[in-house]
């Protein structure tokens, strides 16, 4: 019904609203609201037309709805039209509709921005008001582009209305947050720093916190405001409480531009000009008089204001940093503060007084209050308060009283938060040490520490402790009668049996002179926490045992008793089991010089930064950054002459080894870096060499050779800093080999560099290209190389690949064989019965045969030689020989000058009687004790190499040997030579007769080769 | 082992609370009603895990009644015993409402007492519970010690349901074979699910301690019987129940469980169902079957979208069972578009009607004939919309009631032995129905 009080009513919408508040369950709810919309969507149809007040009515249900939580997919187009309604009630409500509900890519954008643009241009200011807070409110991007320029336009312009240019500077703000490179200000830049002086205080309070945001952008553009900003605030702050009527709130005029015009001024450093800054001080020194003022009112309101100056004018004085004697005055006035009863102004004082106390001017002031502080620390009943006067005392803190603090914060420490206990721990270690005067008071504090908040002191507070105690010679001792004493509490946190276990290891033997203390007494006083801690603190005695032998010999029997009990020398932890053994077999075999070498004293730690600054750094972000300023200074005295104090054992540690458990005796690393003597490294490895793989270490590498004879891919070389994997195919006189060299360690390695030499002859019958490969190996990671060989004829030698690297500083340097040998150019050649047999014939000249028998030393599976067979590379026939039992392989070796064909055969004889022949250029017999035949027809030397290969690889000695004279006779000193050198690295006690027999032949042939 | 029973008001006030075991805080039940009753969104789990409590809800009208527990119980047989509970407090004060929960307080706490010990289950038979507590309190003068302890001897005894010294003078028998069946089917017509779940509900007016028989068209028991070669008495099978097609003999049931009177032996031993039931109303077995189920009704939807603001709709229904039979309440629920802005309406037959508070037109029948068929066209407008989205079009759903079983379960007998009391199975009057009702009973549009 139309005529209804066309007012503000909306009856429908309050019974609607009423009916949902009265339903009883969701259901019901749901059940009314689907009955709405139903009713909402029949009146929108289309048919009729609404009047705008039950456009209005419907729109506003709708929105209700949307806030109950129910999707809305209808009415846009309603609202919109309500834009255009010239009533303020049904404009209002159209925008609302429109912010809440509209989204960005809405096709009716174009509709909404027309009508925006209308209000806007329109001379009502309401309208113009709703329209800019719409667009404040949506400030999507679309919006910026549309009305980017227009409103800096109303923003300036002469005949806005105040309250326009008020939401006009608000909506401009919005839209440069949303979209900044929208929003450009250029020609507008110095009338928008003009409103600085508008008459109304509304359009000033809204267009400073444009000018705020605008110039922390580009400071330069707006640079003229401060000075009209100063004069503003003098002009405020003079101002009589009665002057600004509307914006005096609660006797203080216009707080909220005060503090506005102080935060803008801070954008800046301190005004260039006499005039201005002599102003500006004056404002300043007037709010802090007035601070000093009875309160002109005991509202709570009052005072809060007049704080709200009083703090930003303060942030204003520590920003400029430049006046002492306001700066004083700030201290002082802070210090009133610090015994408020309101806790709010107590914390903001601390907080305050924290970035004063860095400051130069204001420090020595500062430090007139360390009685409250430090009664605040310990009475109030706020833990954040609790912490800021934690934090003002660190930033406090100087040589002048850093024992009266760090005694107070110690003892704080018992009783203080556990979320504040970790940094409290960490500041103490770092005042403790920075103003260290006498390190025997430091190790007090720090063992202290250690006692009280054993399990908020970080391994880095820790590991301070004991750089510093290495480096300083005068309170070595010191430190070893006061950890032992510690250690005597019937319970010791881990951390204080770390820190024993280590300084009593390494400066045990200071304290040993006194019977109380005798070596046998700090042994069992270490030992008797040693089942109580966990597995790194167990290592880390161990390795103070092993420095007991090394200073007490007389302990020895006790210790290697310890070591090798059951509980360490079988200890299911790798680590202990692993220490244990090998200080134990140190212990026994090594003499006492190797021991005192080995176990030397820790050399200094090298200086560098402070692990605990670096630690407190990156728990607290901005708050302690100030205080970091001064430690460049601070650091000089504290460390004297500079060669002393140190750094983490961590970083020593840690570039030594990358275990997780750091060793810190850099026993198991002795030669990289800790500098120990190079002979302990080197006697080290002897006294080790038969336990464990050896080392790396030059010299050729050939175990891994042999075993690619018959496969191309799998694991060439590995030990503990690095592995090589090996893949490689072969076609034809072609082949490609990919390297993959593997970090295993967690540190990089650098200048990796490798390179591939074909020795001798070689060269004229190998052709080798090699990729380059990065010369930096990140630790774990894995590079890959490829190799491209070219066979050019046939070939005995193989080519060597050397590896140089530089791990932890020492360079490392790997030599190893590429498996390439002839055999890999084999091409498997498949024939059949009748066509073998002829050409074996063919071939019967006696310089074409090798023939050679030879004991197999391992038991003849048939799977297993054929596998080897055809890893050979040769083809495996298949029904060719009358005997089931043999093996008959055909194949040509592809070079690239000629082709070889090759026929194969082996026949493996179950009887005892044996005979291996091998056929070449010359015949060659040998009688021995073997089951199998192997014939080789062939025209080529290098054939015969692949046969020694093959033996070798059954471990066939007296092969080999046989191969070496057959070699010798044919005139081929190398491949004899490659032949013995096999022999050698692969003679188990089995004959060594033909050998001999060998040596007597053709030891005159040797000498003269080895001479040549 | 339920650790405590709630009941709350729509409004989550709590009524009632008993709690059995210690684990059970009192924070327990303010953890329901904050997470299951007021939350955000609804909860449609039955079961809800709140600080590893577990909360086991059935909603009767506005009241939740709520189990919780700590440890790990057979959610299964806490349901059964909430439906019981909400049975018990049916047959005590009828409708389970605020108002009669809140007049029976005592009552309940009492029954609680009774049927939950520590948490377990105990005889929730409503016949043997009214022996001992009733509304009015027991007084001093009505019931003698003997009566006492015979009520003492009974509850505690074999058969817990049944008191003895029943005596009526016209022994009678009522069954009700209740069926619901469920369907969803395809717009094509094609079967996508379907099964009956059905229930045997007895009313026994009995004297004495009499055993029966209750026989039905069980295919495993005539198949047996058909290879014995030994016919089992037909008596009741023709007993109403005519809709079914006369060919088909028995029926394969799935699963089905008893009454505790059943004596589950003779059950797995014989197929036979003997017991000795309760006095008064109980549901003597339920059981479900989904192999040729007769389908009373098909619905052939036809649903046309003329442009982007019109929606044509057609809806036949065909009703497949014996002329001569009347299904009843007939009514059929067309959902319609989110965005509908108004629905004209034509049906042959019946009344229908849109219901914009649940987005559907409802096409009520009151009655209609077998074999018969009706329609209705409504012509849908459509507001246009923002949205892109694509009406979903949920399924045409169904409601009716018919009298025969549409499982084709038949009852072929139920005898009724009393040997101390002088009077046979003739003499029982014995009464049977079936009803079949729609579970789900949807189809795709």
């Amino acid at each position: 019904m139309p005529a209804v009080s066309k007012g503000d009513g909306m009856r429908g919408l309050a019974v609607f609203i009423s009916d949902i508040r009265n339903c009883k369950s969701k259901e019901a709810e749901i059940k009314r609201i689907n009955k709405e919309l139903a009713n909402i969507r029949s009146k929108f149809k289309g048919d009729k037309a609404l009047d705008g007040y039950s456009k209005k009515k419907y729109v506003c249900k709708l929105l209700f709805i949307f806030l109950l939580g129910h999707d809305i997919d209808f009415g846009h187009m309603e609202a919109v039209n309500l834009l255009s309604s010239n009533k303020y009630t049904e404009k209002q409500i159209g925008y609302l509709f429109i912010s809440v509900l509209v989204n960005s890519n809405s096709e009716l954008i174009r509709l909404i921005n027309n009508a925006i643009k209308n209000d806007l241009s329109s001379r009502n200011p309401t309208f113009m008001c709703l329209a800019l807070h719409c667009i404040a409110n949506v400030g999507s991007r679309e919006m910026a582009e549309a009305f980017a320029g227009e409103i800096p336009r109303i923003l300036v312009a002469g005949d806005t209305m105040d309250s326009v240019k008020q939401s006009a500077a608000l909506c401009l703000l919005r839209l440069y947050k949303a979209s900044p490179d929208l929003v450009l200000m250029g020609e507008w830049t110095s009338r928008v720093v003009h409103l600085l002086n508008d008459q109304h205080m509304g359009v000033v309070t809204a267009a400073i916190s444009l000018i705020t945001c605008l110039s922390s952008k580009n400071p330069d553009e707006f640079k003229t405001c401060v000075s009209l900003a100063v004069s503003r605030l003098s002009r405020i702050v003079s101002s009589a409480s009665t002057d600004l009527q509307d914006y005096t709130y609660y006797f203080v005029p216009a707080p909220w531009l005060s503090c506005k015009l102080l935060r803008l001024l801070q954008c800046y450093p301190p005004p260039e000009d006499g005039a201005v800054k002599g102003r500006l001080v004056e404002c300043l020194e007037t709010i802090l008089n007035k601070a000093q003022e009875p309160p002109k009112s005991k509202k709570v309101q009052h005072s809060n204001a007049k704080n709200a100056i009083l703090f930003e004018a303060i942030s204003l004085i520590i920003h400029y940093d430049s006046e002492p004697n306001l700066l004083v005055r700030a201290c002082n006035q802070l210090g009133q503060f610090l015994q408020h009863r309101e806790t709010n102004l107590r914390y903001l004082a601390l907080e305050s007084m924290c970035t004063l106390a860095s400051s130069e001017f204001s420090h020595e002031a500062v430090k007139t209050h360390i009685e409250t502080v430090i009664n605040a620390l310990k009475t109030e009943r706020d833990v954040s308060v609790r912490q800021r006067a934690a934090d003002l005392l660190y930033a406090m803190c100087d040589r002048s009283n850093a024992k009266q603090i760090v005694a107070e914060m110690l003892s704080y420490l018992e009783t203080a938060d556990y979320s504040i206990r970790e940094e409290m721990v960490l500041k103490v270690a770092i005042l403790a040490e920075k103003y260290a005067v006498d390190y025997s008071w430091y190790v007090d504090t720090i063992l202290n520490l250690i006692r009280i908040a054993g399990d908020y002191v970080s391994e880095e507070v820790w590991y301070r402790v004991i750089q510093i105690v290495i480096n300083r010679d005068d309170v070595q001792g010191y430190a070893a009668k006061t950890v032992f004493e510690a250690l005597q509490a019937p319970a010791c946190h881990e951390n204080m049996v770390k820190v024993g276990g280590y300084i009593l290891g390494e400066f045990g033997n200071l304290i040993a002179g006194d019977p109380r203390s005798s070596p046998l007494v700090q042994f069992n006083l270490l030992h008797s926490k040693f089942h109580l801690c966990s597995v790194p603190t167990r290592a880390l005695l161990l390795s103070a045992y092993i420095k007991f032998i090394n200073l007490f010999p007389e302990t020895k029997a006790t210790i290697q008793e310890v070591l090798r009990s059951d509980s360490q020398i079988r200890n299911s932890d790798v680590e202990l089991q692993q220490r244990a053994v090998e200080y134990l077999k140190l212990s026994s075999i090594a003499s006492t010089d190797v021991l005192a070498t080995v176990l030397e004293e820790m050399p200094p730690f090298p200086e560098r930064e402070s692990s605990i600054l670096a630690k407190l750094k990156k728990k607290k972000g901005p708050g302690a950054v100030s205080v970091e300023l001064e430690d460049g200074k601070e650091r000089g005295e504290l460390n004297g002459g500079g060669d002393r104090g140190g750094d983490a054992a961590i970083a020593a540690s840690n570039a030594s080894t990358p275990s997780p458990s750091a060793d810190l005796l850099g026993l198991r690393s002795a030669a990289p870096v800790s500098g120990a003597a190079p002979s302990a490294g080197s006697l080290l490895v002897d006294v080790f060499s038969e336990a464990g793989p050896a080392a790396a270490s030059a010299g050729v590498n050939d175990d891994g050779f042999l075993r690619f004879v018959c496969k191309n891919n799998g694991v060439l070389f590995e030990n503990q800093l690095l592995q090589i994997g090996i893949k490689s195919e072969y076609r034809q006189n072609l082949g490609r080999m990919y390297l993959f060299y593997g970090n295993k360690t967690s540190v990089q390695f650098v200048s990796f560099s490798t390179t591939v030499s074909c020795p001798g002859e070689l060269q004229s019958q190998l052709n080798v290209q090699t990729k380059t490969v990065e010369p930096l190996v990140e630790g774990g990671a894995q590079v890959q190389q490829v190799i491209n060989i070219e066979c050019l004829t046939d070939f005995v030698d193989a080519p060597l690949l050397n590896i140089k690297f530089r791990y932890g500083g020492a360079l490392q340097n790997i030599s190893l064989k590429l498996p390439v040998t002839i055999n890999k150019f084999f091409q498997p050649t498949e024939m059949a019965a009748a066509d073998f047999f002829q050409r074996w014939k063919q071939l019967s000249q006696p310089q074409q045969e090798a023939q050679k028998i030879f004991k197999a030393s391992h038991g003849m599976d048939t799977e297993v030689l054929k596998a080897k067979l055809l890893g050979l590379g040769t083809a495996l026939l298949e029904n060719v020989d009358p005997n089931p039992e043999n093996y008959v392989c055909a194949g040509v070796i592809q070079t690239k000058a000629q082709q070889v064909g090759c026929l194969l055969r082996l026949e493996p004889n179950a009887q005892a009687q044996v005979r291996t022949r091998a056929r070449a250029h010359t015949q060659m017999y040998m009688h021995t004790h073997t089951q199998m035949y192997m014939h080789i027809h062939t025209q080529s030397p290098s054939v015969l190499l692949c046969a020694a290969l093959i033996a070798s690889l059954t471990a066939v000695c007296v092969f080999l040997c046989a191969a070496a004279n057959q070699a010798w006779r044919a005139g081929n000193t190398q491949l004899a030579l490659f032949s013995l050198a096999l022999f050698l690295s692969h003679s188990p006690p089995l004959s060594f007769t033909p050998f001999f027999h060998f040596l007597i032949h053709f030891s005159p042939h040797i000498d003269s080769t080895l001479s040549h | 082992m339920i650790g405590g029973l709630f009941i709350y008001n729509h409004k989550g006030e709590v009524l009632i609370s008993r709690v059995y075991r210690d684990d059970i805080g009192r924070n327990a039940v303010d953890a329901f009603r904050v997470n299951v009753i007021h939350a955000r969104q609804q909860v449609r789990s039955p079961v809800t895990n709140i600080a590893r409590t577990s909360f086991f809800h059935v909603k009767r009208s506005n009241i939740w009644l709520a189990a919780v527990t700590k440890q790990n119980v057979n959610a299964a047989m806490v349901f059964e015993f909430l439906y019981k509970m909400c049975d018990v407090m049916a047959a005590y004060f009828g409708k389970v409402s605020e108002e009669n929960i809140k007049n029976n307080f005592v009552l309940i706490y009492e029954l609680l007492d009774e049927i939950l010990d520590f948490g377990y289950p105990q005889n929730s038979e409503t016949g043997a519970l009214k022996t001992f507590i009733t509304q009015q309190g027991i007084k001093g003068q009505f019931q003698t010690k003997e009566e006492q302890s015979q009520i003492t001897s009974q509850v505690t005894g074999q058969i817990g349901w049944r008191r003895e010294g029943i005596k009526y003078r016209r022994n009678e028998l009522f069954l009700d074979v209740l069926e619901s069946v469920n369907l969803l089917m395809s717009p094509q017509g094609q079967v996508l699910s379907a099964h009956v779940s059905g229930r045997v509900v007895m009313k026994s007016y009995l004297s004495g301690m009499p055993e029966c028989k209750f026989g039905m068209n069980d295919k495993i028991v005539i198949d047996k019987a058909g290879k014995g070669g030994v016919t089992d008495e037909v008596g009741k099978s023709d007993l109403g129940g005519g809709g079914s097609t006369s060919g088909k003999q028995s029926i394969a049931i799935d699963d089905c469980t008893f009454n505790q009177c059943v004596r589950l032996s003779k059950f797995d031993s014989e197929r036979s169902i003997s017991f000795i039931p309760p006095d008064g109303e109980y549901e003597l077995m339920r059981y479900r079957t989904t192999k040729d189920i007769i389908l009373p009704f098909r619905v052939i939807p036809l649903v046309r979208e003329v442009g982007r603001t019109k929606l044509e709709v057609k809806v036949v229904i065909k009703s497949n069972f014996k002329p001569s039979l009347l299904a009843q309440k007939i009514e059929v629920r067309i959902p319609t578009p989110l965005n509908t802005s108004g629905v004209q309406v034509i049906c042959m037959k019946g009344k229908a009607k849109y219901k914009a508070s649940e987005n559907a037109i409802v096409w009520k029948i009151k009655r209609m004939a077998g074999m018969k068929e009706s329609q209705i066209s409504a012509e849908i407008e459509l507001l246009p919309t923002n949205d892109k989205k694509k009406w979903a079009r949920p399924p045409i759903s169904m409601n009716f009631e018919v009298p025969f079983a549409p499982s084709g379960l038949k009852v072929r007998y139920l005898k009724v032995f009393e040997s101390k009391l002088n009077y046979s199975d003739h003499d029982v009057v014995k009464w049977v129905r079936y009803i079949g009702r729609s579970g789900i009973y949807e189809t795709r549009c």
